[in-house]
């Protein structure tokens, strides 16, 4: 029997249109094996949450590339935890804030909102690919 | 031998149509009052000693019922998550022709179950988690199910890889149990044919005998579907088409009764305009959507509540509270009919409005989204502004004297313009009434079924 892929949830956040990213990584994470439930664009909180219930899902794989991610991606983990998923991990990536801020501080200002992993721009597929196998403890 | 007869029993009257399959004709029509309780046989032979009368004795090579007799096909549908998996099992039980009596989602509760057995629901469809998905739930509902202390078949067709174990579990306190493929095999993906087939199988098993239409066998070949999903059949052959015989295109049916209204509406939905991202779930092609706070007599009160007295009294140009004593009337006296010009204009009033409402919460709605690029739409449901035909049927519009005065509530509203109702249809009217059984014919003689459509239900201008 064929092993059940690991599923997780991918898509780009609030009224952000931005749709290039998102299929690169959606195609660079089914070439590592993963099964991809790919949101798309326009992806308010609550269909992450409804996917990643449904779905069963071990990681929600947020973007931001508007400049607005700060306000879209706060309290999606207090959402998960109300729901039942506090513990699905929960990554974020793209450009989070507009302008040249110091991406530590934007990092941790994220980690504080309880992601797991905060990408900065820039930062190539293969890198949440092996992070993902990693966190979720997965072989090769 | 061509002649084929068509029975539908609804919940109040038995209606006949006799139907000449060679010449495509219809040869008459006819109804009694439905006696499920007695013997279903006494209206129906009421029904047929009419149209024997009226159109001398027809013999009958074949003849084919359909029912929503005794309540309907009374389900409780339950699910995961309310926008997902339960939206898709009460898509399918819709879909079947079934009246939803209860909709569950997440974990059932001690209380919940208790309210499902007070519901007492001929069928119980249970849903939950995609293909490889969440399984806990789903496990957890079935587990809780077995204590409903009630015999009810029951339909699995969730997360497959809990099926075999809910099967086996609840197998062991119900007599049937059946499993169909997944109402959501993936996310976003419906798939509610097989459920569908499922519970119309179960119908035809256990249903129709246990509300006693088994007492028609011996004269009917066939009881074969819940009247709703046979109008929803006819509505798919009258908009498809079938091989060579073309159909109309796009149509939307609205059938208003005493206690609710049915919407239907054929056709894929997808965005007229430019610019706009489809949202949420997939909608079937052949849709039906049911409102039990619509109707006319049974739910005549639920209606005022539901428009508000003044939207309605303002509607038929009249006051408030004349509005409000015929409601309470009609509401009291459900053979009551309207007896003067006020009557008449307040009852227009409400079957318009039983439309529009119906229409709009059937129909897709646009959402304008700001973003950096400018503004853009997101579409939830079907676009139904392009939609060419708005067909009437049912009792309450059939005999209307001014049937498109009703049936103008399906129009597109410009102070609604999120709402996706069609904008310019031509209305046709189901003058004969023989939708549901041309349903029924369709199982057979598809192309006849067609033919005979595009005959029978005739525009009108008035």
């Amino acid at each position: 029997m064929e092993k059940s892929k690991v599923k997780v949830v991918l898509g780009v956040i609030g009224a952000d249109c931005h749709a290039v990213g998102n299929k690169i990584l959606n195609y660079a994470l089914l070439a590592a094996g993963f099964e991809v439930i790919n949101l798309g664009v326009l992806v308010p909180q609550e269909e992450f949450i409804n996917a990643a219930i449904e779905t069963g899902a071990k990681a929600i794989l947020v973007a931001s590339l508007y400049g607005h991610g700060e306000i879209d991606c706060r309290g999606l983990k207090d959402r998960c935890r109300e729901v039942g998923l506090g513990d699905v991990l929960l990554y974020v990536g793209g450009n989070l804030v507009v302008g040249k801020t110091d991406f530590t501080q934007v990092r941790n200002k994220f980690l504080a909102m309880g992601y797991d992993r905060v990408y900065e721009p820039g930062i190539l597929p293969d890198q949440v690919v092996v992070d993902l196998k990693n966190d979720l403890g997965i072989e090769g | 031998m061509n002649n084929i007869l068509l029975i539908d029993f609804g919940s109040t009257y038995t209606k006949i149509t006799a139907v000449d399959v060679e010449k495509e004709v219809v040869l008459g029509t006819a109804r009694g009052i439905t006696t499920v309780e007695s013997d279903i046989m006494i209206g129906l032979q009421q029904a047929l000693d009419k149209l024997f009368e009226e159109n001398g004795k027809i013999e009958f090579a074949k003849v084919l019922g359909c029912s929503s007799a005794a309540g309907g096909l009374r389900m409780v549908a339950i699910g995961l998550v309310p926008e997902l998996t339960v939206e898709a099992a009460k898509r399918a039980a819709l879909g079947a022709g079934a009246k939803l009596i209860g909709v569950y989602g997440n974990e059932l509760s001690e209380y919940e179950v208790e309210e499902i057995a007070a519901l007492k629901p001929e069928i119980i469809l249970l849903a939950g988690g995609t293909d490889g998905g969440n399984k806990e739930v789903i496990l957890h509902n079935g587990k809780m199910l077995t204590t409903l202390g009630q015999d009810i078949p029951i339909i699995v067709a969730g997360n497959k890889s809990a099926t075999p174990q809910l099967v086996r579990m609840l197998s062991a306190v119900m007599t049937e149990v059946v499993h169909a493929q997944n109402v959501m095999p993936r996310l976003n993906e419906l798939n509610i044919e097989p459920a569908r087939e499922a519970i119309r199988g179960l119908f035809l098993r256990r249903i129709v005998e246990a509300k006693g239409l088994n007492k028609a066998n011996e004269f009917v070949d066939r009881m074969v579907m819940p009247t709703p999903a046979a109008v929803l059949k006819a509505a798919e052959l009258l908009g498809k088409g079938w091989k060579n015989e073309t159909g109309v295109g796009d149509l939307m049916v609205i059938d208003i009764g005493g206690a609710t209204t049915d919407v239907y509406s054929i056709g894929k939905g997808h965005p007229v305009q430019r610019n706009v991202a489809v949202k949420g779930l997939p909608e079937p092609f052949a849709k039906r959507t049911v409102e039990g706070d619509l109707g006319m007599r049974y739910s005549a009160a639920a209606l005022f509540k539901a428009a508000g007295t003044a939207k309605i009294a303002e509607c038929g140009d009249v006051s408030e509270d004349n509005a409000e004593t015929y409601m309470k009337t009609v509401e009291e006296t459900i053979e009551y009919l309207p007896q003067d010009d006020m009557e008449k204009r307040i009852e227009i009033a409400m079957a318009k409005t039983c439309t529009s409402l119906g229409v709009e919460r059937h129909a897709g709605q646009l959402e304008t989204v700001f973003t950096l690029e400018g503004q853009v739409f997101v579409q939830k449901g079907k676009d139904l502004t392009a939609v060419k035909i708005v067909v009437g049927t049912g009792g309450v519009i059939v005999n209307h004297q001014c049937p498109t005065k009703i049936l103008v509530g399906t129009l597109y509203d410009e102070s609604t313009p999120q709402i996706l109702k069609p904008q310019s249809p031509e209305f046709w009217i189901d003058e004969k009434y023989i939708m549901s059984s041309m349903g029924l014919l369709g199982e057979e003689y598809p192309d006849v079924a067609v033919r005979m459509m595009k005959k029978y239900i005739v525009r009108r201008e008035s």
